[in-house]
């Protein structure tokens, strides 16, 4: 599992917001101009730095929402009891800074070199660096075909739902709402596990790339799920949010 | 023009407009927390692949240059001198975790039976993800591989069987599902650092990626 080493020094920098866009209730996009960015990859993340009046200082890591050759943009979803992610979906507007440094991680990440066909496993704001790597395919033009599998709470807590929404070919996007559903719901209304894997996930035999993110119970029990389904393991690549206390 | 001339070094970050501090660590946390972490009660769990599963008649455990190393079965390896150790661990994530309470063999102890073959070591384990550390930072009592963790087996999910403990470094040293400990000359990259994490990873020095 050799890496492609990256020897550049991350500095920190400061970028401009320049959006905020409303995604949910809960969860804002951020889109922001970092002067001299240097380019990043589908999957990966930034760090970012709060300072306060008193130079107490807050970090936190956050995946990169926009393909690569797109504006820098964050996706964050507001835990309450966070530090960091109320000021960024309450606080933040057009124009004001954000300190960052970044990109960050080259495991987690998709080139249309790598392949497919390609299983995307998403639990709640886990779908953020998916939707990068979803966005690159299609800037790229590439052909992979993907599944992607996406399990939220209600309707109302979809990210990116208009986009997902809009029919590309070779891409299916199948979801799942565990908690509610509304009338008229074509989805599925159950939780990810192997049954509704044997359902929808790539026959073991195509030998499909898996980027799985979410919470930490979502990843656990989806990723065993996988590979007792046959996935091999070193196919099966997991980023996970889970329980980080104040994100 | 008092004052010109005098700036500091270091660049200072920006305030950020309408930024206030939530957290309040308590003072018994003076000095244990490094810089850019914040306390969690939690315990986050981080891999880049599925959890492995090895079963403990499969499990062993080896210490040495390749080919010559020492190898201990799971019931050899639980007949060694095991220490109980409570420290404070620090994931490059961002959060830290107090008093954490571990029981494991002490590297030490590994290395007096294997011998100290080398200056470096990849700590290798189930599912391919490898890290590397100097010898002096896995001895004189600083690490351990652990079996236990809060009195109970080490779930799988946090590493168990047997992680690598090695507090004093980001946690991603700490090598999840360890098997092996190969003693070199060089200190080669592992997992992580080769994908832009710092080589040594101090987090009172914050050093969390390549350069810092």
């Amino acid at each position: 599992m050799a890496g492609t080493a990256v020897r550049r020094r991350l500095t920190w920098q400061v970028a401009k917001v320049t959006a905020v866009t409303v995604e949910t209730a809960s969860v804002r996009t951020i889109t922001l101009d970092v002067p001299g960015w240097p380019g990043h990859q589908a999957g990966q993340h930034v760090d970012i730095r709060l300072t306060d009046e008193d130079g107490y200082v807050a970090e936190r890591s956050y995946s990169i929402a926009s393909a690569p050759g797109e504006p820098v943009a964050l996706t964050v979803e507001r835990l309450d009891d966070g530090e960091v992610s109320p000021y960024l979906t309450d606080e933040l507007r057009a124009g004001d800074d954000l300190e960052l440094r970044g990109p960050i991680g080259g495991y987690f990440v998709w080139e249309p070199d790598d392949g497919g066909p390609l299983l995307l496993l998403a639990g709640g704001s886990g779908v953020v660096p998916l939707r990068s790597i979803l966005r690159h395919r299609e800037r790229t033009g590439s052909t992979v075909p993907v599944r992607l599998l996406y399990s939220s709470r209600t309707l109302n807590d979809v990210i990116y739902r208009n986009e997902l929404d809009i029919p590309t070919a070779g891409v299916e996007v199948i979801q799942t709402l565990t908690r509610h559903q509304p009338p008229g719901w074509a989805g599925y209304a159950r939780r990810v596990d192997a049954a509704l894997l044997a359902e929808v996930a790539w026959p073991a035999a195509a030998m499909p790339l898996t980027y799985v993110c979410g919470p930490t119970s979502f990843v656990e029990a989806v990723s065993q799920d996988l590979v007792q389904s046959g996935y091999r393991p070193e196919r099966v690549k997991t980023e996970r949010f889970g329980g980080t206390g104040g994100t | 023009m008092a004052g010109l001339g005098l700036g500091k070094m270091a660049v200072m970050s920006p305030v950020s407009r309408g930024f206030h501090r939530r957290r309040q660590d308590p003072a018994a946390n003076a000095g244990r927390v490094p810089p850019g972490q914040y306390v969690t009660e939690d315990f986050p769990v981080l891999s880049a692949g599925p959890t492995p599963h090895t079963a403990l008649d499969r499990w062993s455990f080896s210490v040495g240059r390749r080919g010559q190393q020492k190898t201990w079965s799971w019931a050899e390896f639980r007949d060694l001198p095991s220490q109980d150790v409570t420290v404070d661990i620090h994931c490059v994530t961002k959060w830290s975790k107090l008093d954490t309470a571990w029981q494991g063999v002490s590297v030490d102890t590994l290395l007096d039976l294997a011998g100290r073959d080398g200056p470096f070591a990849l700590a290798h384990c189930d599912g391919g993800y490898t890290t590397n550390l100097p010898v002096e930072d896995l001895t004189g009592g600083k690490a351990w591989v652990a079996y236990a963790y809060d009195g109970r087996p080490l779930e799988p999910e946090h590493g168990g069987p047997a992680r690598l403990l090695v507090p004093h470094l980001y946690f991603w040293k700490s090598a999840k599902w360890v098997r092996s400990l190969e003693l070199h000359d060089t200190n080669d990259p592992g997992f992580w650092e080769n994908y832009g994490y710092h080589i040594y990873g101090d987090p009172w020095r914050e050093q969390r990626y390549a350069g810092d």
